[in-house]
């Protein structure tokens, strides 16, 4: 286990997250893959901030939990966005009963 | 060290597998239980990289809120029979994504991280555990039994908590999170009242 390490394991999640949010047309799966993303974000940051040595660590010991904050603060931002973009694919799905991506043509020409 | 090893390559060969089920599993109901096993393990990898506090918030918040949610989605919309199907954008998804990870992997591999040294991973593990304000002097215990560390480092540790640092130095950033969660709050309201 060293920071490498960790960062290859996020490096696929994110892959492979993006992959799915690219290449699936179901709404719900593309909002899965999206927090996929996030999660090896928050990966990436509490790695780093586990093993790399922050530039104010002589000054400041604070420092070593940037990177956890940061953690912190994307997962607000993802519950935000999973609660606005549930509320986007029920609105489609009262539109045109279906959450298929493929059927979202309405802003076409 | 062994030990952690080998709990890491399991974590990591359980969070990777589950994710590709997630996306290429056809079952739209068993992609989201899937989803929550990798919620799980992340977690498990907060606990490995000393950050508990995160590890609880990801099992509340993704393990029990976010994933609740999904499935409610999935649930409301019943397109379960139909399934997970692919776009057009398959091969190309497919490539844009390898090479983007292959991007990332040399990145990480390459680069020269100034990683912390052994004495420095010691301090580090109590910040981050946030054992320091279970231990600090004001609680009544004598002082932290931390090796070379100077009086700033010291007197920093006063104020190295999370929550220290989210109403000190990320104050703004914590403000205009709640400001942004109130507009989401209100935006979903709007978006799914009847008309």
């Amino acid at each position: 286990m060293s920071l490498e390490s960790v960062l290859i394991v996020a490096a696929v999640l994110f892959a492979i997250g993006l992959y799915g949010s690219l290449a699936r047309r179901n709404a719900l799966v593309v909002l899965m893959s999206i927090e996929l993303m996030f999660n090896a974000v928050n990966l990436t940051l509490v790695g780093l901030a586990r093993y790399v040595a922050p530039a104010a660590f002589q000054d400041d010991l604070s420092s070593l939990l940037t990177g956890q904050i940061f953690a912190v603060f994307i997962i607000t931002v993802a519950a935000a966005e999973i609660a606005l973009g549930l509320g986007i694919v029920f609105a489609m799905y009262r539109n045109s009963e279906s959450v298929d991506l493929a059927d979202a043509v309405e802003l076409r020409n | 060290m062994l030990f952690q090893d080998i709990v890491f390559w399991l974590l990591a060969v359980i969070a990777i597998g589950s994710a590709l089920g997630v996306v290429l599993i056809r079952d739209l109901f068993r992609a989201a239980l899937l989803l929550v096993l990798v919620f799980v393990s992340i977690a498990g990898f907060f606990v490995l990289l000393s950050a508990e506090f995160l590890a609880v918030v990801q099992v509340l918040i993704y393990a029990g809120a976010i994933s609740i949610l999904l499935i409610f989605g999935i649930m409301l919309t019943r397109n379960v029979q139909q399934g997970n199907l692919a776009n057009r954008l398959q091969l190309p998804a497919v490539v844009f994504s390898v090479m983007l990870l292959a991007v990332m992997v040399t990145v990480a591999l390459q680069t020269d991280w100034s990683t912390l040294t052994e004495g420095q991973e010691q301090v580090a593990n109590v910040v981050q555990t946030s054992a320091v304000k279970t231990l600090s002097a004001e609680n009544g215990v004598p002082s932290l039994d931390l090796p070379d560390i100077t009086a700033a480092q010291h007197d920093s540790l006063k104020s190295a908590g999370l929550a220290d640092l989210l109403v000190s130095d990320f104050v703004l950033p914590f403000e205009a999170v709640s400001l942004l969660l109130l507009a989401a709050v209100i935006g979903s309201l709007v978006l799914v009242r009847p008309r």
